[in-house]
């Protein structure tokens, strides 16, 4: 709505121009203050000699050169390659699979689906504490296969440095799936059945049904699952530390783990600041395009 | 000095200019209709009006006071909208009695003239209701109950009939009509149905590409048309519009059309305003309303010159009180409207009584009328 | 959530039928069996629990967990139990949720119904605040509590909290206000209702939905946080999450299984609460910040 901007308009008038912009103006201040200030600070600091306390000694491009021959890093970025592809694309794969099957008129419907979602509600803290236990060889899931007679059942993976990481992609996508299926579900309600009935009437397959006419009207729901996914993914920081703590050693280190433990237990803060910085460059990668898309296309 | 002044007044965005000077004089108790397409700029210059828009150049006056930059709500102007925008939160006697709480009104005074209202609109027994459980043509009254609270010197209504199914919006038409002639108000209406236009109105504003293309009585603006847009936009069948060749035979001025069997058909002119010798054998646009076409007894008594001109039919249309009649003239469709009983065939030849009373030609190049 | 579809027009088989409804229940296994052992454990003795099957029911069921952990585990170096962390939180999550909704809402009237040049850069900038991660603004974020002198206490988290709060509810309440009708601000202006009252008498009555959604959103959010608890209130003023994992993690002693899931079951009970209850605004919200309308 236009605010009218004549010159020589009454005080009221005038008043009622200037007090939307007062109303928004203190969170932009907060806004570039703690995030955009806050980021360039950061920023700043990688390129200093930090330790403990910032400190301001230029030292260019030294942390980041020293960031990427740290093996604790560079297992933080393999563990993330791992756990965000894998979670990406299981969470996906569960999420639409669930939706498509909820969509087949299901009894119990309203059942099935709060089940499939209440994880999404719960911390992190919880879920790491719970899985933690159930995947523990002693007394979880390993120790009751065995007590049921199954003596040769091993699923030790949470204290195995190889697959320990793969513990986090259980756990991350019992979590999240239920959100994708939602996200999924909603998509496949608001498909126009007349379509669907106009594709039948054309003979076509349930399977062609869903590869040629209902999964390309979901893209949408595509795009916003794996930039949700991939943005939670790299963030991913409780999870690790409630489940695993980083290990069996650093097995499960992660950029988010990586970072905390450099800047406030290493005093390390240069180096931690530089972690930060390629943790926000990498989602800043993914995000600003879509927020770009989204934005425009509404305007 | 009119009631309200519209005076040379634009409207820019940026630097996309989307109102042209726009200047109409507004006399009090006056029906003004805006009436134009999508996207032409008269609900713009409604808002202009109201205050909600600002004024890039010129000045609006209401009783001669300078509303540039005033506030919406010191302008003593009341609109009904588009959606009727009714509050959805408050009872309909809120709805209504809202603006006067704003503008301070003591209680015992907003109660006594909303009842007025209620009465006049009778809406009494809805007055408790919330505008959710109301019918379509209860929130238009709800909506106008609103305005006329305020008893303000301007009503601004932005098509308020468009969301109402056909036959209501024919009821309501007569309403706000009646309701202009009890209460003789000064209303600028914004609508894009050039019927409404024409039976409301005391004068038309036609507009179109941020231009005020015509400013007349709605007589005006139907037998004189100023443009080809303003005699294809106001009228329904639209006014046909058939290239042509004037030309002087038996040393009167003739309109030549082209028959659907590729023959000349010469129509002669009458009493030809004087701009009409400029265009001696130069091609022209003949503008002819389907009411001046019909079978040669259902022919206008009154009309001097009835000039008669058989042609192929091609599609007859009963439509119960009229019939449409569609025939082929240079190229054109061209539509006469017949009395119900008149007897056409499609695929036969049929002689038409055309009233060239009614004619008028435009300048095929300006599309201005030529007059 | 969308509500089911009259009709869907696809039809299926009894034996494809039979195979989506076993899938559709071992997933529901798969999302129940975690938390719900969890529950059956945390009323065992521990004892059932090192020695005997998970899945039993107990054979001596016992609340003693669920005292112990709420007012007498160990945590950190205090035996205090949960209790003054699950108030810390509440102390931390109620100001917190109410300040960002307030500020959110105001912005979404301003940036939908009061659209000036530039107010869709200043709403990518806030949008653009949700998705930084926040390991970017631990280190700013440490000192400037330190210089308000707030670090490591319940209301430098509630700062924290709304800062990076605001740009959720932002988005939340523009995307509702954008579908609310101008027309009916226009017809308040003419009426005489300046800005607040606008906002206060016509659009606030009809935000309850949105409110709703931004609440539970919110609250979810901060109740649920770790990194923030972690990096600046430890000790006293830790929240719950912060506490639990203390608990949890402790090295002394035996570990009491049963004490860390009644632990954990009361961190997760105010949000699982509120899915509860409200579950239908809880997906959209979850709907609202993904899918940006």
């Amino acid at each position: 709505m236009a605010a009218t901007t004549d010159t020589g308009a009454d005080f009221r008038t005038r008043l009622q121009t200037w007090l939307p912009k007062l109303v928004l103006s203190p969170s932009l201040a907060i806004m570039l203050v703690f995030v955009y200030g806050f980021i360039a600070f950061t920023i700043y600091l990688s390129f200093t000699d930090s330790r403990m306390l910032p400190s301001f000694g230029w030292v260019g491009w030294e942390n980041y050169d020293r960031l990427f021959r740290i093996r604790e890093w560079n297992v933080a970025l393999t563990n993330l390659a791992i756990f965000a592809s894998l979670y990406i694309v299981i969470s996906t794969a569960i999420g639409l699979s669930l939706a498509i099957f909820l969509d087949q008129k299901i009894r119990g419907e309203g059942v099935l689906r709060p089940i499939f979602l209440y994880p999404m509600a719960l911390s992190f803290i919880v879920t790491g504490t719970a899985w933690k236990w159930f995947l523990d060889p002693a007394i979880g899931l390993e120790n009751t296969m065995h007590l049921w007679g199954w003596e040769s059942f091993t699923f030790g993976w949470i204290k195995d440095r190889e697959m320990a990481i793969y513990t986090v992609v259980i756990a991350a996508v019992w979590q999240s799936s239920g959100f994708v299926m939602a996200m999924f579900l909603a998509g496949l309600r608001g498909i126009d059945n007349e379509i669907l009935k106009a594709a039948q009437i054309d003979g076509a397959s349930n399977w062609n049904l869903y590869r040629r006419i209902i999964l390309p009207q979901l893209r949408p729901a595509f795009l916003s699952a794996f930039v949700i996914l991939s943005h939670l993914a790299i963030k991913s920081y409780d999870l690790v530390i409630a489940l695993t703590g980083g290990g069996p050693g650093n097995a499960t280190a992660l950029p988010a783990t990586f970072m905390y433990s450099y800047t406030f237990t290493r005093n390390q803060m240069g180096i931690g600041a530089s972690s930060a910085v390629i943790m926000l460059m990498t989602i800043a990668a993914i995000m600003v395009p879509y927020l770009y898309a989204e934005l425009k296309e509404k305007k | 000095m009119g009631f309200l002044d519209i005076d040379n007044v634009t409207k820019s965005y940026g630097a996309v200019e989307v109102l042209h000077r726009v200047d109409i004089d507004v006399q009090e108790g006056e029906f003004l209709v805006l009436v134009g397409p999508s996207g032409c700029g008269k609900s713009t210059l409604l808002n202009m009006i109201a205050g909600l828009e600002g004024i890039t150049s010129g000045e609006i006056r209401i009783k001669d006071r300078v509303m540039n930059g005033v506030h919406p709500s010191k302008r003593n102007i009341a609109m009904v909208f588009q959606s009727y925008a009714l509050y959805p939160n408050m009872t309909v006697g809120k709805n209504i009695t809202f603006g006067l709480e704003m503008h301070g009104t003591p209680a015992p005074e907003r109660e006594k003239a909303m009842k007025e209202v209620a009465q006049l609109l009778q809406i009494e027994h809805l007055l408790d209701r919330k505008p959710g459980q109301l019918s379509g043509g209860q929130r238009q009254r709800v909506a106008m109950g609103r305005a006329l609270v305020r008893n303000p010197d301007v009503f601004l209504f932005d098509e308020p009939l468009s969301n109402l199914d056909a036959k209501l919006r024919v009821d309501m038409r007569t309403e706000i009509k009646k309701l202009h002639q009890r209460l003789g108000t000064t209303i600028v209406y914004v609508t894009h149905d050039q019927i409404e236009a024409m039976t409301l109105s005391t004068r038309i504003a036609v507009m179109y590409d941020g231009y005020v293309q015509q400013l007349g009585t709605p007589k005006e603006i139907y037998d004189s048309p100023a443009n080809l847009f303003v005699a294809t936009f106001m009228g329904s069948p639209a006014m046909n519009v058939l290239p042509a060749k004037l030309a002087e035979r038996n040393g009167a001025l003739h309109a030549v059309l082209t028959g659907a069997d590729g023959q000349e058909r010469a129509l002669r002119i009458e009493n030809a305003p004087a701009a009409y010798a400029a265009y001696k054998d130069a091609p022209v646009m003949l503008g002819i309303r389907p009411e001046a076409i019909t079978d040669p007894e259902g022919a206008d008594r009154n009309a001097r010159n009835i000039q008669m001109l058989t042609n192929r039919v091609t599609v007859t249309e009963p439509a119960g009180a009229d019939t449409f009649v569609t025939m082929t003239l240079s190229g054109k469709d061209c539509i006469a409207r017949m009395r119900a009983d008149a007897d056409v065939h499609p695929g036969h030849d049929f002689e038409f009584a055309i009233n060239m009373d009614k004619a008028v030609l435009f300048d095929p190049k300006t599309e201005d009328r030529i007059a | 959530m969308a509500v089911a579809s009259p009709e869907t027009a696809i039809r299926t088989s009894r034996i494809t039928r039979a195979f989506i409804y076993l899938f559709l229940l071992l997933f529901a296994l798969f999302y129940l069996l975690p938390f719900g052992i969890m529950l059956i454990n945390s009323v065992k003795p521990l004892s059932e629990i090192t020695g005997g099957n998970m899945i039993a029911l107990p054979r001596d069921w016992t609340i003693q967990p669920w005292l112990s952990a709420w007012s007498t585990a160990q945590i950190g170096v205090e035996p205090t139990g949960l209790r003054p962390y699950f108030i810390n939180s509440l102390m931390m999550a109620i100001p917190a949720v109410i300040l960002s909704t307030v500020v959110g809402a105001l912005n979404g009237y301003v940036l939908t119904k009061w659209r000036f040049r530039g107010d869709t850069i200043i709403f990518g900038l806030l949008l653009f605040s949700c998705f930084i991660p926040f390991q970017i603004v631990l280190i700013p974020m440490a000192r400037i509590l330190g210089i308000l002198q707030i670090a490591g206490t319940t209301p430098g988290l509630i700062l924290v909290h709304f800062v990076y709060g605001i740009g959720f509810t932002t988005l939340y309440f523009r995307n509702y206000y954008a579908a609310f009708p101008t027309e009916l601000v226009r017809a308040a202006q003419i009426d005489g209702a300046g800005f607040f009252q606008i906002f206060w008498r016509i659009m606030l009555p009809s935000s309850g939905p949105i409110i709703a959604v931004s609440f539970i959103w919110q609250f979810t959010n901060i109740w649920n946080d770790f990194l923030f608890g972690a990096s600046f209130a430890s000790g006293d003023a830790a929240p719950m999450t912060v506490a639990l994992n203390n608990l949890v993690n402790s090295s002394t002693g035996v570990r009491e299984y049963n004490v860390h899931f009644a632990g954990a079951i009361m961190a997760a009970a105010p949000t699982l609460l509120v899915y509860i209850v409200a579950g239908r605004y809880f997906v959209r919200g979850l709907m609202a910040g993904s899918v940006k309308g």
